[in-house]
């Protein structure tokens, strides 16, 4: 194998001179982690070529979770293909569902109800929210701290309770569908939903206190595997990965779908630490920052769900026609700000009621493919804490 | 920037290297010349008018009655701006498609322009076997290096079976045109 010059990050290795550093220098080793590592979230393998402890290579393989779901697209019509896309992100199932129903619409030109845009714009931030609570949670198993992972699914939990009252399903909804969402919420929900609400809110300084500014974590992630904002464009980053970077870039806010422009909120962007709290040691673009994103995202959800609950009217929740939809030779691309980044559906028309080609470009498979040039010259300890803060879920990377 | 007027700056700069363009509603694009792809690629990218940092997605299709291939690529822009302030101006989008013969699909590869692409081609190639020239990496990304054939073709074939591993039902095996 060709021979690479790595730029160590580690502190431990500068402090060494060069003598020294000779000295522990031992001889490369392949190191196979994954697929069934807990740290890889999900099926991924990492080959690492090691020095030691350094990190000389970090290559991805991916594919374990491989269902061609593309080939499926091209064989039933959109509304059979709604579920399909819950077992893509399945963390985010109602972002996925809005995804490629919008994705439909823009090609049929489908203009759907205001109640409907509004139920999902709420049902989107509750589950970016459940999404971002996986996040931290398993983030902090990753980095050896148990408890945040029950306190966030202690809350989860409600989400959850609030989706099943509504669509019957606790992971895979395939509510939002083409034309709206499928059936109006039940009775009391806004009532209920403000109660989490208010219940959710304070519990994010909670997990602050718990995780986020927690010393030994801090030291785990803060100035680890750093992604400048040009090198997060040029792979192809998006979500929090990006805006961790400083890129001040969000779907919701730049382009807006739905109604996203009805409603006043914040896009969390990575600040370098010292400022407004942030930690010394922090540098934009790292592990720390990556996840500090997703907490503050959190707050600016529930100040979206609020607004949209106050200016949601009564209505229909389905446009009218969209039965036996029929598909114009045509072709859109559409993208949506997902939790875990843009993700984006490609759907061909061909007058038919079945897309001749249905694409995802799923944020979770571009953002782990920049792991090998941040993961080289790291500690072999850091490599979950990067996996762990870029947050991917396999079955979107693999489709 | 209008797609029109990123057509037109195109065709002024490659002339006969842009193919055609389709000006649809939903979704603007031009039909690149293969062979000057990688040229183009570089321009759109570089060329302040247009200033495409960010190659969004590229997607394979199959062009079955036409006997084609293609790889569409889809581009936006948007300028680097720092953390205060959100990002102003340019912000277009824009997709080419290049369009290349199913017996020999070979196109230039613009993952040295955008690293993102390594792992986009790489899909393309994996699922639809369109040749990536020059990619620095052209391996199967999603299926296992020994699979046979390219799944999203239209004359795609399933399996019988697959390393003894039964990989298509009775069903679809007695009822073909499932």
């Amino acid at each position: 194998m060709a021979e690479t010059t790595v730029e160590f990050q580690s502190d431990v290795l500068m402090d060494l001179d060069k003598s020294e550093q000779g000295d522990l220098r031992t001889e490369e080793m392949l190191v196979n982690m994954g697929p069934q590592h807990p740290a890889t979230h999900g099926v991924l393998r990492v080959v690492l070529r090691t020095d030691g402890e350094m990190i000389l290579e970090a290559v991805p393989h991916i594919g374990y979770l491989h269902r061609c779901a593309e080939k499926i697209g091209e064989n039933v019509p959109p509304y059979q293909f709604i579920p399909y896309t819950d077992r893509m992100d399945y963390l985010a199932g109602m972002n996925n569902n809005e995804a490629f129903a919008i994705a439909v619409e823009r090609l049929c030109g489908i203009e759907i109800p205001e109640r409907a845009k509004y139920i999902r714009v709420i049902f989107a931030e509750l589950n970016r929210i459940a999404s971002h609570l996986v996040s931290f949670g398993c983030y902090g198993l990753d980095m050896g701290a148990f408890t945040p992972f029950l306190y966030a699914f202690r809350e989860r939990e409600m989400i959850l309770d609030l989706f099943e009252a509504t669509c019957g399903a606790r992971l895979t909804y395939s509510y939002i569908t083409v034309g709206g969402v499928h059936d109006d919420v039940p009775e009391r929900f806004f009532d209920v939903l403000r109660e989490f609400l208010d219940y959710f809110e304070p519990k994010i300084p909670e997990y602050n206190d718990l995780l986020s500014f927690n010393h030994i974590f801090v030291k785990r992630t803060a100035n680890v595997g750093v992604i400048s904002g040009a090198d997060a464009m040029a792979w192809g980053l998006t979500g929090p990965c990006l805006r961790a970077s400083g890129v001040n870039w969000d779907l919701r806010k730049s382009i807006p779908y739905e109604n996203y422009d009805r409603f006043a909120f914040d896009i969390p962007v990575g600040r370098p630490g010292g400022s407004d709290g942030i930690p010394e040691s922090v540098v934009v673009g790292d592990c720390w920052s990556r996840y500090f994103v997703r907490m503050c995202e959190m707050q600016q959800s529930c100040r979206v769900i609020r607004q949209a609950m106050e200016q949601v009217s009564e209505g229909p929740v389905q446009a009218a026609k969209v039965k036996n939809l029929k598909l114009p030779a045509d072709e859109t691309y559409v993208e949506i700000e997902n939790p875990r980044g843009q993700l984006g559906f490609y759907v061909q028309g061909d007058g038919s009621m079945i897309p001749s080609r249905v694409k995802a470009r799923g944020p979770s498979f571009c953002n782990i493919s920049i792991m090998n040039h941040v993961g080289r010259g790291c500690l072999l300890a850091d490599i979950p804490a990067i996996i762990g803060s870029i947050d991917i879920v396999m079955g979107e990377v693999d489709r | 920037m209008a797609p029109e007027e990123i057509c037109e700056i195109l065709r002024r700069e490659f002339g006969e290297a842009i193919v055609d363009t389709a000006m649809s509603a939903n979704r603007p694009y031009a039909v690149v010349e293969a062979g000057r792809w990688a040229e183009v690629a570089a321009f759109l990218r570089d060329d302040p008018r247009m200033g495409f940092n960010m190659l969004q997605c590229v997607t394979a299709i199959d062009l079955l009655e036409d006997n084609k291939l293609a790889a569409v690529y889809d581009l936006f822009s948007f300028p680097v701006a720092g953390a205060d302030e959100p990002c102003p101006k340019l912000r277009h989008h824009f997709a080419v498609r290049v369009v290349v013969d199913r017996g020999d699909p070979h196109v230039p590869t613009v993952s040295h322009l955008w690293p993102t692409a390594d792992w986009h081609e790489r899909e393309a190639f994996d699922l639809m076997g369109i040749v990536f020239d020059g990619h620095p990496n052209l391996e199967r990304i999603l299926l296992p290096e020994d699979w046979e054939g390219h799944p999203l073709r239209k004359d795609y074939e399933f399996p019988v079976e697959y390393h003894g591993i039964p990989a298509t039902t009775e069903y679809q095996l007695t009822n073909p045109k499932h």
